[in-house]
Parts: structure tokens; sequence; C-alpha cells
């Protein structure tokens, strides 16, 4: 049975690694989605294909392939990093990375076509325009990290593999409903279920009030 | 500033042509898809300030001129030269404003921080912009709920950033009013007083009377003509722009 | 919002390799049946209240659990499959391994039976039963202890249900859990072992159809990793984990443990092989 204390810490625990990952793929995949529509440089193509097909890249590939890299016995093992919320934050990172990048590509491609010869004009620098563009893809973005968001509060496959599900140190919302699951405890796992609803909508009702502040203010 | 095309003379050039130009262009052609839009254009802009209104009926090339001039795109034939101690940046105004999804005054700022005007000068020179364009009364407003022609006067405002010693202004006055059209001519005119060289394309030819110094007629993608404004006023070179003036061109 | 986040990303990023140099803390990979019965959540604090160490439990499948141990991933295992154990040990991923308690295998099904396995004599003659009617036999299919023992099982009965890829009989590739979930779900017979049942709560139509056949017994089985083959495992903390687990006050715990007034594991490190349980 679960108490509510347990619940707490594995709700707390859930957000922490989801969080964190997300805002990490963020500073990877915003960068990269920009430079992707912005930069001109060999190979740009096959790594846009490449991004857009990592998206679907299955999570517990990512957590076995992540495994074999921090087992002790794997090439990262003296890091000491399996079965830690790092080892999550990891995983979940790799998997949120391609989404908010591909996302991102798409927004600049768009305003890069609004903007480019406004831009060029001003004889903006490539670092001036990515900043620029950057700010005012501020509001079409949060839906990126949403989508990010999304796919790593729902992921169980890595994190069950690289955290290992264990009481009071790695267990989260997803694997805990497993769990309960395989306990054949569906009640308690459909509530953890709902809860892990509720928290998603509440996320995402309180971004969708910072994006349509951002967008009055901008009026875009 | 410099793009393949457009080639920087050596003073020396410079000094064998007479400097007599601020800009050279010398048989300049773009072509898209077959069709060629602009054909061996060639003429010079005098170094001396002044106001140059390009003409011309819809789809002559006019917009595409003043990009390549602008550097936004590269020419498929010809040369843009620009005099050796031409500096600073070019200021353009497109025909379809491109706003930031910011305030008034936030667009203006950016435009600062781009030309790399220092940080203390900034506040000063954005109360006169704002001054300028008659725009102090909205400068918290989105620059995107403005109407058409606060717009327009925005993206002028914007182009003035850097004191640019060219300006390429496309349709400018296109949904001003009487009273904000008479305050941009007389905008131009001070700008142009202060050194500035102007280009700008307009289909209203009260104000090309009352603001060129000069005029080039363009027809599908050829010149056919540039004369002192008031040679054009009174009888056009060619028969092209003698039909446009009275409406009677068929594109 | 912007400026704390590095910092705070950073900070848990080194958080757990600050946490995790020196601590008295193991690694546990276990088999799921003693988690999923909430042994170790009425276990472990008795530990930790004697010796101070904390276990961290990761539960898979015997297999699963005995592969990450190779991979050095744990200090120590709790499994239950003898000859995979042995071999471990043999193959000396492993120090010696030890008795810790038993219970027994269960064979159940649907309420009403339709392979007619209440009258059989044996488990031989049960699983003969269900295979001669064709009914539906949810199989771990996952190379776990429970999947090792069915696998002997069905041999023994001169059957091979897997090879012969016969619609009845169906691998799951899941933990028990799951594997009684789909059984409830399709009225299918399956074998699973006794704890995993009793603390198992979606029975939905099902009932234990046949048990106590010598053949059907369960022992569990504790095994220090090798620090020679992983030099960075936490050997002290094993070693303190096992003689707790072998001792008096250890056997007498799993002993007192019991979910709807059912004992669930029999400790047994001391005695010779005891009979049937359960
Ligand atoms: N990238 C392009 N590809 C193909 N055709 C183009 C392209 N850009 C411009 N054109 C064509 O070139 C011609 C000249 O366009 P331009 O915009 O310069 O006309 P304009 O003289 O500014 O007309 P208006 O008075 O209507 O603004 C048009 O027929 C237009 O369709
Ligand atoms: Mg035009």
């Amino acid at each position: 049975m679960l108490f509510y204390s347990q619940l707490l810490e594995i709700v707390a625990l859930s957000l922490e690694v989801s969080l964190v990952a997300v805002m990490l793929a963020a500073l990877i995949g915003i960068p990269l989605g920009a430079l992707l529509a912005i930069g001109r440089f060999p190979g740009r193509t096959a790594l846009i294909v490449l991004v857009n097909a990592l998206m679907g890249l299955p999570p517990v590939v990512v957590g076995l392939g992540l495994y074999l890299l921090l087992s002790r016995s794997g090439p990262l093992g003296i890091l000491q990093l399996l079965y830690t919320p790092t080892a999550m934050i990891i995983a979940q990172t790799i998997l949120v990375t391609p989404i908010i990048a591909s996302f991102s590509h798409q927004i600049f491609a768009d305003l890069h076509r609004e903007y480019d010869e406004m831009l060029r004009a001003m004889r903006a620098s490539r670092w001036q325009t990515i900043l620029t563009l950057i700010r005012e893809a501020r509001h079409a973005l949060i839906t990126a990290i949403l989508a990010g968001l999304g796919r790593a509060l729902s992921e169980i496959g890595a994190v069950m593999i690289v955290g290992g599900n264990i009481n009071h140190a790695t267990r989260v919302m997803t694997t805990a409903i497993a769990l309960e699951t395989s306990k054949g405890n569906l009640r308690l796992a459909v509530s953890l279920g709902l809860i892990l609803l509720a928290l998603s909508f509440a996320i995402n009702l309180a971004l969708h009030f910072l994006r349509s502040r951002l967008e009055r203010a901008a009026h875009a | 500033m410099p793009e393949s095309n457009v080639l920087p003379l050596k003073p020396k050039d410079s000094q064998k042509a007479g400097a007599g130009f601020l800009i050279s262009v010398d048989a300049l052609g773009y072509r898209r898809g077959g069709r060629s839009l602009l054909d061996a254009v060639s003429f010079e802009l005098g170094r001396d300030p002044g106001i140059t209104v390009l003409l011309g009926p819809n789809g002559a090339g006019k917009s595409l001129l003043l990009r390549l001039i602008g550097g936004l795109i590269r020419p498929d034939s010809g040369t843009i030269r620009f005099s050796p101690d031409f500096r600073g940046p070019i200021g353009m105004v497109f025909q379809k404003p491109v706003l930031l999804r910011r305030s008034v005054r936030a667009n203006l700022l950016h435009a600062l921080a781009i030309a790399r005007i220092p940080r203390r000068e900034r506040t000063g020179i954005l109360a006169r912009l704002l001054v300028e364009a008659d725009l102090t009364h909205c400068a918290e407003s989105p620059a995107r709920a403005l109407s058409g022609g606060e717009q327009q006067r925005l993206a002028m405002a914007r182009a003035l950033v850097g004191d640019p010693v060219l300006l390429l202004l496309d349709e400018p006055t296109a949904s001003l009013d009487p009273a904000a059209t008479a305050a941009f001519e007389a905008l131009v005119r001070k700008v142009a007083g202060e050194g500035a060289r102007i280009l700008l394309v307009t289909h209203d030819l009260h104000q090309a009377r009352r603001i060129a110094d000069d005029v080039l007629f363009l027809h599908k993608g050829r010149i056919c003509e540039h004369t002192p404004a008031a040679t054009f006023f009174r009888a056009p070179a060619s028969g092209e722009a003698d039909a446009y003036c009275k409406g009677t061109l068929l594109t | 919002m912007r400026l704390p986040a590095l910092p705070a990303a950073l900070f848990v990023l080194l958080l757990p390799l600050a946490a995790l140099a020196g601590k008295n803390e193991i690694i546990l990979q276990s088999t799921t049946s003693t988690q999923n019965s909430g042994l170790y959540e009425y276990l472990l604090p008795l530990l930790e209240r004697d010796t101070g160490l904390r276990v961290k439990v990761v539960a898979v499948g015997t297999g699963q659990a005995l592969k990450n141990a190779r991979n050095c991933d744990g200090d120590v295992v709790l499994v239950h499959a003898r000859d995979a154990e042995e071999k471990f040990v043999a193959d000396e991923y492993g120090l010696k391994r030890n008795d810790v308690m038993y219970n027994d295998f269960i064979l159940i099904g649907p309420e009403d039976d339709p392979a007619g396995v209440r009258g059989a004599r044996d488990i031989t003659e049960a699983l003969q039963r269900i295979a001669a009617a064709k009914a539906p036999f949810a199989s771990r299919g996952d190379d776990s202890g429970t999947h090792r023992k069915e696998l002997r099982l069905w041999k023994a009965a001169g059957l091979d249900p897997g090879a012969a890829r016969e619609g009845w009989y169906r691998e799951t590739g899941s933990g028990m859990g799951a594997t009684l979930n789909i059984a409830a779900g399709m009225g299918a017979y399956a074998l699973t072992d006794r704890a995993t049942w009793i603390s198992f709560a979606n029975k939905g139509g099902l009932a234990i159809l046949h048990e106590g056949d010598p053949a059907l017994f369960n022992q569990y089985g504790v095994i220090a990793v090798n620090p020679a083959h992983c030099p960075g495992m936490n050997i002290k903390g094993a070693e303190t984990f096992i003689t707790w687990l072998l001792s008096e006050k250890g056997q007498k715990a799993i002993a007192s443990y019991r979910l709807k007034g059912q004992q669930l594991f029999f400790p047994n490190a001391h005695s010779a092989l005891p009979g049937n349980g359960g």
C-alpha cells in the first residue's frame, strides 16, 4: 500500500526528474533547432532527418543503451550513476531533446523566413539574428517544451531500466503505476494515473496562461 | 555589406571614374523561372544628397531593385558599386512592414542594439525617433497592433537608426493619411538635407512631384529614363512614362 | 526563472555522486515476488535498525537479476532458480550461495476449471490435462525463476508447448503480476509462486487449482557478488546483509511476515531441506 508521504515523495521525484530533464533538453534542443533552421553547414539536411527520426526513439532502447553505458561494468560505470535520479534525468533528456529540437527547428524556420531580409537589412550578425529569433519564438517554444514535458512525464521504459524503480530512491509515478499494476492493485494504479494526469493538466494550464500572457503582450 | 557582385571601388578607380557617384548600377540582370525580371538596368545615384523617386507600374521590378541595392538578394549579372568612402548602414523600409512581436519601443530598442549604438545613447535617440515618427503616444503598444499607417511610420523610424547615408523606401506612405504623409515628406526632406541619399518608390504622382529631385522610371524590368524631376513632370522623355503618368500604360 | 535554473540542474546532477560516496548502502538485485509481496518493506526497516545498512531493491526477473549482478550493478542477489544460482557461483560472479527461505509454486486457473485439473494426482498430470484440453495457459516467458520452474515441469510431463507453438500456450514475456493480470483477463491457467498470489489483488475469477506436489517447492537463495569480479562493490555491506538475513533474528523476521493472515515465506537457512511448505 502507498502512504500519503510516499505518494508525495514519488510525485516530487517525478516532477524533479522530468522538469530538470526538459530544462536540459530545452537548453540543448532550442539552440540546436535554431542552428538547423538558420545555419548552413554540410550534413545539415541529414541532421534534420536524424533529429526528426530520433523523436520516435523507443524509451526502452534509450534505457537499455544508457544502462550499458552506466552499468558498473560499462564504460561510464566509474561514475556510479546507475539507479540514481541523475541517470533517469539523462535518459529523459535524451528522449526529450529531439522533440524540442524538431519543434524548435520548425518554429525557427518559419520565423527566419519572415524576418530574414529585415534582419539582414539591419546588418544583424548571426548571433544577433539567433537571439532575436529566440526572443520572437518564445511563446511558440512553450508548446515545444510542453510536448517534451508530456513525453518525459509519461515515459516509463527508460526510467524503469536506468532508475530501477527503487523505493525511496528512484520510484516515479510511471514506475509506481507499473508496480501497483503488477501487484494487481488496479484501482490504486488507476488512481496514480489520474494523479499523473492531473499534474500534467496543471502544468499545461499554467504554461497555457503564461503563453497567452506573452501573446497578449506581443499581439502575435 | 560587400556581396560578391557588389564591388566597392578601389580609391584610384573612383578617382578615375570622377568620384561623382554614390552608387553605380551597371547592366544589372535578375531572372527567375525563365522570366527576366530585371534586364540591363544601369544608372547612377550622385554623391550629393537628394531624393530620387523610382516610378513604374505594378510588377515593374521596383521592389526587386531596392532589395538588390540593399544587398538582400544577388543579381544574376551586372554589378552594383558603392563609392569607396561609403559607410554606415543602409536604411530600408519594406513595402510590407516586418515588425517584431514586441512593443513599439522594444522594436526601436532592438534596432538600436543591432546597430550597436552604445547603451547610454539609446534612450535619447529613442525619444527623438518616437517624436519624428509621431509614435510617442503608442510607444508601449504591441507593434503588430498598430494601424497600417502607424506601422509604416515605425518602420521608417527604425530605418533611420544609425543615421544611414542611403535610405531605400518602398512605398512608405501607401497607407498614410494626408497629414501623416505631409509629416513624412518633411522628415524625408530633413534627412536628405542632413546629407542622406534617398531612393523612394511611390505610386503617388503628386508626392513624387512634391519631393523628387530626379525620377527613375522602370517598366518591365528596364530603365526607361532617369531625368531631373522638373524635366520629367513637364514632359517625360519616354513614351511609357508619359502613358504611365496619364494612366494609360498597359502592363 | 532562468537564472537559478542552471545551478539547480548542476546541483541535482551532482547530488547523487556526493550521496553515493562512502555510504553504508547496498543494491539488492531481487526477484519480483519478494518485492511484490511486501516482504522488503517489512524486513528492510528491521535490518536498517539493527545494522544501519540501507538496501536499495531493484526487482526484476531472476534471469535479469543475475545478469545485472554479472555486470556489477548490484552487491547482492536474492533469487529463486537454484541451477542458475549455482552456475553464477561456479562462474565466479558470486561468492557462496545460501538458502534463505522457501515457499511453493501453485497452479492457478479459472474457477470452473475447463481442463479439469482439480482432480489431478500431481502437477505432471495437471499439466497434461491442460495440454490435452488445449486450455489457455499464460507463461511468464521471461527467463525468471518461475519461468524456469514451469519449463522444467512441462519437460517432466513430457511436453514442450513452447516449441509446439500451440495457440493455447501464451508467453507473456512479463513479470508475475502482469502475467496474472493477463490470466485473469483471458481465463487462463498459470504457474505462480504463492507469495505473489496471496498479495495479488486482481484475482478475477481465478483460484488455486493444484498445490502441494513436492515438485512445486520454491527455494530462495542469496549470493554476495564476487568482489574479485566487481572491485567497486560494497562487499562489507553485502556480508552484513547476508549475515543478518541468515541470523536467528533475520530468519525469525521472515517467518513473522504475514499478509492477509497468511505466512508467505518460510525461513530455512539452518535446517536441512524440509518437507513441503505453505
Ligand atoms: N522570387 C521571385 N520569383 C519569381 N518572381 C518574382 C520573384 N520576386 C519578384 N518576382 C516577380 O518580379 C516582378 C517584379 O516584382 P516587384 O515586387 O519588384 O514589383 P514592383 O515593381 O515592386 O510592383 P508593385 O508596384 O506592385 O509593388 C513581379 O512580376 C513579381 O511577380
Ligand atoms: Mg513593390
